[in-house]
Formats: C-alpha cells, structure tokens, sequence
C-alpha cells in the first residue's frame, strides 16, 4: 500500500465491484435474454483483473 | 455398477495420498524449506471455501436457482478484495497477540473475556456441525451413485449400518490424519505446514476434476458451448431459469445472499483458520486478493453448462448428483471416479480445517477456562497440562467428527445440500459484525458484542433452524403458517409480518438488525473495563506503526514464578524457548522485565487461549499487567508527534528556503554595497579632478597677476570647461537620483527620431573623428513618429554611440548605427566591432554603477572609464517612454549591439498632440 492512491483505487474497485454485482445494474444486465450469467462472469472476471493489475503493480515500493 | 472395492482402494489411497503429502510439508518445514511460503500455496489453501457443497451442490443450486447459485462467491470476492485492508489487519493482529481461532480473536478483542469466547466457540459448534455433516453426506451420496448407480431409474440410497456407511470411515482416517497433521504442537497459533500443504493439494484436485468434467460434458457431450446453448434456448424453461425471476427473492434477494456470503466468508472458522492463523507472510494476500477469486471463478465456470446438460437430459435425477450422473449416463469409465476423488477432497479439505479450528475453539475456549478453575489442575509435574490441552484436542477432534457424523446419520436426509450450507453460513455470519466492527471502532464492548451476537443466533435459530425442523415433520408445521400458539407476527419465516421475503435474506435482515443494532446500541451506553479499552485500542490501532505491545507492561513477578508457571503449561521445551534471550537460571529470584512477562503471556496465549493465558498470568503477576492509559498516551503522543513532526518538517522546509532567498538577498545587497562604495570613490575622484584643476588654474589667476592675455584665457577656458564636466557629472548624479525616485519629469512630444538620430550624429560626429573612428549608418526609414522627450531621447542616443565608441577595437574602431522599423515601432541598434559582452553579464551592465572593465584591462588604462550611470539612465529614460533597451550579440561586427525600441506614434487625431500628450 505504499504506491500512490493505492488505497484509494483498492477503495474505488471496491465500490466498482458492489455497484456491477448488485441491482440496479444487475436488473439491465437481466433484461438481455439469458445474458445475466454471461454479464455475471464478465464483470466478475474484469474486476479480478483489475485487482491483479492493482496489486501485482510493484512500482512504487 | 462399479467394483466397489476399486473406488474404495482408489478412496482410500487418496486419503494416504494426503498423508504422505502432510508429512513431507512438516518434514520440510523441520528442515526450514516450508514449502507453504509461497502466495500461490496460500490462495489454494483459501479455497477451501469450496466444498463439496461447491463441487456437487452448485450445480445443483444452478439448476434450481439460476444465476443465484454465483452469490455464493461473489461475496467472497468482495471480501477479498478488501482483503488487503481487513485481512491485512486481522493477520497483523493475530501474530501479535497469538490468535488461534476466530472465537480467540473475539475474545481478545473485548477484554480477553472467556465467556464471549465460549459463545463465539458454541455458536461456531452447533453452526458447523451441520456443515461437516453436509460434506460426509455428500461422500455418502456421491459413494452411492458411483457405486448403485443405474441409468434411467430413479436412485435409492438404502438404509445401512454405520459401519457399511463408508462415510463413518472416511470420517475416522479424517480424525486419525487431524491429530496426526494438527495437533503436533501445543501452540495452536503456529502454522500446520503439512495440512495447509495437503488442503492446497486438495484444492488443485478439485479444480482439476471439476474442470474435467465440465470440458467432457460441453466438448464430448455437446459440441461445443454453442452447441449447447443453442440446444438450452430452444427450451424456454431453461432460458427462464437463467434469469433473475428464477433466483429466490428476486433482486433483494440476490442482495440478501451476496451479504451473507460475504459475511460469512470472513466468519467462517475455517476461512479464518485459513486466511489468518495459517498466514505466513502478510504480503502473500495482495496475491491471494486476485488469485482466490480467480480460482472461484474458473471452478464455477462450467456449473451452468453441466447445470443445464443435465436438464437437457432430463433423466430426473437429483441435480446435486449432476457432475457425476452425466459423465456415467454416457458410459464413460475413468472420469466418475476422478469426479468422486474431487467430491471426496472438497469434502475432506473442508472436514480437515473445520475441525482443526474447531477442536482449538473447544479445547481452549471451551473446556480449558473450566479446567483452570479447578484447583488441583495446578499442581501438575511439568509439562502435564500440556499433553493435557493436546488431549483435550485430540478427542475433541473425533468428538466433532462423529457428531457430524451423527447429524448426517440421523437428520441429514431431511435437508437437501444447499440448505445445510445456508442455514450454516447464516449462523456464522452472526460473528462478522463485532469481528468487523471490533476491528474499526474502539467503542465497541464486550457486553455489546455478547449481547449482539447471543440475539442474532437466536433470530437465526427461530427464523432458519426451527423452521427446518417443521419442515422435517419433527415440528407442527403449523408454526410455519400460523405462528406459536397462534401469534400471527411471530411466524418464523414471516417475523413481524415481513412478507415475501426469501427465507435467508429474512433472517439476515433481523439477525444482523439484531445483532449490530444491540452490539452498537448497547456499546453506547455501557462502560468498558480498562482491559476492554486497552484491547480495543490495541486492535484497532493495529496498524499504528510505532505500536509495541512489550514497552506498554507494568506488571511484577519474579522469574521463578514465571518460569514455573510456564513449565507446568508449555513443556520444558517451550519454557526454555521463552527464556531463551534472557539469562541464565540463577536469575530466578529476580523479578521478571516487562518484556519477560509479555512473552510468556503470548507464549501461553498461543496454546490455550488469550483469554486462559490472561487468568494464568494474573494468577502470578501483582499489578495492573496492562495499562489503558498509558497505551492511549502513546498512541496519542505517536500521532501528535507525528503530526508535530510534519508541520516541523514543513517548517524547516519554508526556513530553509526563506534562509536561501536571505543569503541572496544579502549576496547582492553586499554587490551593490560594493559597488557604491566604488562608485563614491570614483564619483568622488571624477569631482576632485575637475576641482582640482579649476582650483589649480584659479590659483594661478590670483597669484600670477603677470600671466599674458592669451594664457589667462587658455586658463579661464579650462575653469570654464572643468565647470562644465564637473555640473555634467552633478547633473547625471541628479538624474540618477531622480529616476530611481520616480521623479524623472519628461516632456513627451511627437517627434521624428531619425531626424532626432541624425541631429545626435551631427554632434557626436566630431568627437568621434577625434577618436578615429569610423561609423557606418543605415537608416531604413524616412521618418519614425515615436512619442518622447526629444532631449532626453538625444541623451540617450548620445550616450549609445559614446559607449559603442569606448568598447569598439582599439586598433580599428569602428561602429555601424542602424535605424528600422519593427513591427508597431522602430529600433535602433549601435553596434561595435569590440570583443562584445557575454551572456550574463549583459544584464548586470544595465545596473547602476556597474562598469564593465575595459579590454585593454591590465594595461595601464585599466580603470573603467565614464561614470556607469549612462546605460541604466538611458534604460531609464527608454523605459519611461514605453520602449525597451537591451544588448545583444552583433552579428556584423563581432561585437556588442546596444537596441532601443520604442512605440510608433498613433496616428494624428484632430487633437493637437501637445493637449493628448498633457492628459
């Protein structure tokens, strides 16, 4: 956590990540036929790679 | 139907896999090379999260509630990617104090209290216990389908005796490899290298087996994930069970289990034991925050597609039992059996975790608070108690393992996989909010926390658990549908008349309201004990970076006492380990150093309990061991100092950097101090030649009344001139004076400055042949209307050519005079053919007083000649009329080029110019 804005970006992912798995965001992701899993998996696999990106970012310490 | 003696030797030889796996993760770990010290080894062991609830029952759950089966790890998710904030913490935490379990954690946390950390140990009891049941129901179950299974008829799991059951015998080789691989030492804070070994293990196997199935059933069976698809949206049944209509509670209930996974993620005994009692390396969980849930995501990647293969086939099967049916119903013959070992290590890794936290939770919050009550318990040899806490462990272990075991035997049918699963994640989410609160706020108390968490079991246990066993026929089901006794608000599954609601989010919903709404209400208006405070700040303050716990001891006790103390609880072997960076035993009488007293109360804390460790040491240290205040103190004069220390750093920084502007500011006064004592001198010299003379040939006049008319004359010229130069001089001083004043009163006119040029070359056209030098002049214009001072202007351009004459080649002098127009005004630039003026100094000529030295320096002519009150007069003067002067490098000549630009004059108005100049 030494890197600049590191605990803010963690913070601002963490928000991120609520705001994709949860309504209202969730109920325009259903609307597409059958598209909810699909939505689900892409916007769970992007956070994953944000955070690998986020922590695995050694510059800065 | 399979041999059933080839899966029971494939069973078991897995399991004896385990073993030797264990053994050689100890074995190296004795040697030094751990071979957990990795984060990759780490995120593995955090999944045993999955078990074999993940491995059959999502499936299952998919095809019954779609999407909703993933709420189960996205909440995890969320948990791990504030794993580096939370988790971070919580492992800083537990390697200071000596954590050995979530309920120890608790404890210490609000007081070291014993009594919160039974509760906590009780509640994780009776809430797993169903879970360790799940997992010996889902070897049972996954046993009896590879075993009985027949394609195309519905499947019986007959009634047998427990000892044909093979899960009551997995249950024992758990129990035997338990102790063995976790009861190796005393200190239940150290890390059990060998098992988080073998639960990575488990978790690649999982994975594998998992992943093996899911190609088989979209590749073998389907071609393909289009294929697939496009057979399920042929089906509206099966696109409507992907939606969110087919998830229990639709949107508010897909919220309900995200929290509830999240909560219970992080109250789990065995994520706990996992994520922080194992921990070896705080920085492991930046890795583990990414590659947990990566691993979540890639295990849960083929559940919809075997989910809705298997309804495809609709051959009405249990869709629990998915993974495993449809790789048999195709008549393939290895992958059933790596499916089973799957199951078998999901089930086992959860059964192995679960139960070493728990035995630690029942040895050391449960049984251990009761023994040290009992008097004869401490006039024990060295060492007894222990093998004692070991033993205590040892049948707990089994303890937990045959009451799983019981449960399953005996109430397990009455449940489905997921319903287990959830009833039990929503028990141990009651210990979230005062782990969580507990961490972040230092109001929160004991008696909050007790009193939160005892009313949230008990809103699960009405709300999940007795309605469960309504639903199992051993209750009235009309509790259900018509309250107890007929009180219509007190219906379990609709509390208060809260309708509709899915039954998990509802209990979560007035279990948590519950159970944070007292945990804080009553912090509020309590008060905390000292001990209480001072644990508080200690977690909350964990991260403080100047925290040291040892420096805050006040406590009194001999050596002796201690070391007694010690060896009837550790061993020998750990006593001297304790001792070991301090003298030798003759010391025994003197009183212990605080640092000391701190080790043995972590050492004993580690084995039995933060909260027994406490009782132990107060038993033998006089005086307050801990003290709120001067914690408080420390923790407020580290942060004031660190605050006192920025502000002084910006400070000294501001110091340094006034002190820099000062050091210049005095560097240039003392320059120009400099210059005008040389000035004075040399002012004072230019005034006495003249005067001298004057005085000279004055004299002469007097005394020599016989001089000829013609010297008398010559004479008088001279005075004449000398009076001249010498109010020349006065008159530049006073000039000087005035511009620097603001005083410098010009009369502006228009006026044609080549017409004003030549009329300045006239004059200095003789001087200037006198000094044989030679001038070129190109005017490019007529005329150039500027606005200025016409004797004042002349001055200036007189002043230009003088020094453009002094600077020029002694041998060849020559200058060259150039008049242009340049943009909106017109510049005149004098240059000369000298040796020209460097960069930085061009400036500096512009200061008054400041004469550059001449080139013949060093001859005799050194001194610099004229007054150096010329260029900054003229600059001066320039200035005053909205132009500009400066030096630049002449290009033509080689040497210095002196440029004056002024404004172009506007263009005449019907106003004389006289009346626009005076406004």
């Amino acid at each position: 956590m030494n890197a600049p804005h590191r605990k803010e970006r963690l913070v601002a992912l963490i928000a991120l990540a609520t705001m994709l798995f949860t309504p209202p965001l969730l109920l325009i992701a259903d609307r597409l036929d059958g598209g909810l899993p699909l939505y689900l998996f892409l916007a769970w696999g992007s956070v994953i790679a944000l955070m690998a990106w986020l922590m695995e970012d050694r510059r800065g310490e | 139907m399979r041999d059933d003696v080839v899966v029971l030797v494939i069973a078991f030889g897995y399991l004896a896999l385990l073993f030797v796996i264990a053994a050689w993760g100890d074995r190296r770990a004795e040697q030094g090379r751990s071979v957990i010290g990795s984060p990759t080894v780490y995120a593995l062991s955090i999944a045993v999260y999955c078990t074999a609830w993940t491995f059959y029952g999502s499936v299952g759950r998919a095809a019954e509630a779609g999407p909703g089966f993933l709420l189960i790890y996205l909440g995890p998710t969320l948990a791990m990617l504030m794993a580096p904030l939370v988790i971070r913490k919580m492992v800083r935490i537990a390697t200071t104090h000596r954590i050995t379990s979530i309920a120890d954690f608790i404890s210490a946390r609000y007081g070291k209290s014993a009594g919160l950390g039974a509760l906590v140990a009780l509640i994780a009891l009776v809430g797993t216990t169903p879970y360790i049941a799940l997992q010996l129901k889902a070897i049972t179950l996954s046993h009896a389908v590879l075993v009985d299974y027949v394609p195309e008829s519905p499947m019986a799991t007959a009634e047998a005796s427990f000892w044909t059951d093979r899960s009551f015998w997995v249950a024992l080789v758990l129990a035997v490899f338990i102790i063995l691989f976790g009861t190796r030492h005393l200190d239940a804070s150290e890390r059990h290298e060998g098992m988080v070994a073998a639960i990575a293990f488990e978790s690649l196997v999982k994975l594998a087996a998992f992943l093996a199935v899911g190609i088989f059933t979209v590749f073998v069976l389907y071609q393909g994930p289009g294929d697939l698809f496009r057979q399920v949206a042929a089906s509206p049944a099966l696109t409507d069970a992907l939606s969110l209509e087919s998830v229990p509670g639709g949107a508010l209930g897909w919220v309900g289990m995200l929290v509830l996974a999240f909560l219970a993620f992080l109250g789990l005994p065995r994520q706990f034991q996992v994520l922080v009692v194992e921990n070896v390396d705080e920085r492991h969980i930046q890795r583990a925050a990414w590659l947990f849930p990566l691993y979540l995501l890639v295990i849960n990647l083929f559940v919809i597609p075997i989910a809705m293969a298997g309804l495809l086939g609709g051959s009405g099967e249990d869709p629990d039992s998915f993974v495993l049916t449809l790789p048999m119903a195709a008549g393939v013959d290895g992958l059933p059996v790596l499916v089973f070992i799957g199951g078998l290590s999901a089930a086992t890794g959860m059964m192995i975790v679960e139960t070493i936290a728990l035995s630690t939770m029942v040895s050391n919050q449960l049984v251990m608070p009761l023994l040290l009550r009992s008097r004869h318990l401490h006039r024990g040899h060295s060492g007894s108690l222990a093998n004692r806490v070991l033993g205590i462990r040892r049948v707990a272990i089994l303890g937990i393992l045959l009451l799983g075991y019981s449960y399953h035997a005996l109430i397990g049918d009455a449940y489905s996989l997921v319903t287990i699963g959830l009833v039990s994640f929503a028990a141990v989410a009651q210990f979230t909010p005062a782990l969580l609160i507990g961490l972040y706020w230092r109001g929160a108390n004991r008696l909050g926390a007790g009193l939160g968490m005892s009313a949230g079991i008990l809103v699960w246990a009405w709300t999940l658990l007795i309605p469960g066993f309504a639903q199992s026929g051993w209750l009235n089901a009309d509790l259900l549908t018509q309250g107890p006794i007929g009180i219509d608000w007190l219906r379990p599954y609709a509390l208060f008349g809260l309708e509709d609601w899915d039954i998990y989010t509802h209990s979560l919903f007035w279990s948590l309201a519950a159970n944070i709404g007292l945990l804080i209400g009553v912090s509020l208006f309590s008060r905390a004990s000292p001990l209480e405070q001072t644990q508080a700040a200690l977690f909350t303050e964990a991260l403080h970076p100047r925290l040291d716990q040892t420096s805050l001891w006040r406590g009194h006790t001999l050596r002796g006492e201690l070391r007694a103390l010690l060896d009837r609880y550790l061993g020998t072997a750990a006593t001297q380990r304790v001792f070991a960076d301090h003298a030798p035993d003759d010391a025994d009488d003197q009183s212990a150093s605080t640092a000391l007293v701190a080790r043995a109360e972590q050492a004993l804390a580690g084995a039995l309990g933060n909260a027994s460790a406490r009782v132990l040491i107060d038993s033998v240290v006089r005086g307050e061991a801990l003290d709120l205040d001067a914690i408080l103190r420390i923790l407020d004069t580290t942060s004031e100092t660190l605050e006192m220390n920025r502000r002084l750093e910006q400070k000294s920084r501001e110091l340094a950097r006034i002190g820099q502007e000062l050091r210049e500011a005095n560097d240039r006064l003392r320059e120009l101090d400099r210059l005008k004592d040389e000035f004075v001198a040399m002012v004072s010299h230019e005034l006495r030649t003249p005067l001298t003379s004057i005085r000279a040939f004055a004299e002469i006049l007097r005394d020599n009344r016989d001089l000829t008319e013609q010297r008398r004359e010559h004479f008088l010229d001279v005075v004449v001139r000398e009076s001249q130069r010498l109010s020349r001089l006065i008159e530049e001083i006073l000039d000087l004076a005035r511009l620097e004043s603001g005083r410098l009163t010009l009369e502006p006119h228009r006026l044609d400055l080549a017409a004003l040029t030549r009329q300045a070359l006239d004059a200095m056209h003789h001087p200037l042949e006198e000094r044989g030098i030679a001038l070129e002049i190109a005017c490019e214009v007529d005329t150039a209307e500027v606005i200025g001072d016409p004797d004042r202007l002349e001055q200036v351009i007189i002043n230009l050519i003088d020094n453009a004459g002094k600077f020029a080649d002694a041998g060849m002098p020559r200058i060259s005079l150039r008049l242009t127009r340049h943009r909106r005004g017109f510049r005149l630039a004098v240059a000369d053919n000298g040796p020209g003026i460097d960069e930085s100094e061009r400036e500096r000529v512009f200061e008054k007083f400041h004469q550059l030295p001449h080139p013949d320096a060093g001859t005799t002519r050194s001194r610099p000649r004229g007054s150096g009150l010329g260029l900054p007069i003229s600059r001066g003067i320039v200035a005053h009329l909205g132009g500009r002067l400066w030096i630049e490098n002449d290009c033509d000549l080689g040497g210095a080029c002196l440029v004056m630009e002024l404004p172009e004059a506007p263009a005449i108005s019907p106003t004389p110019p006289d009346m626009l100049l005076s406004q």
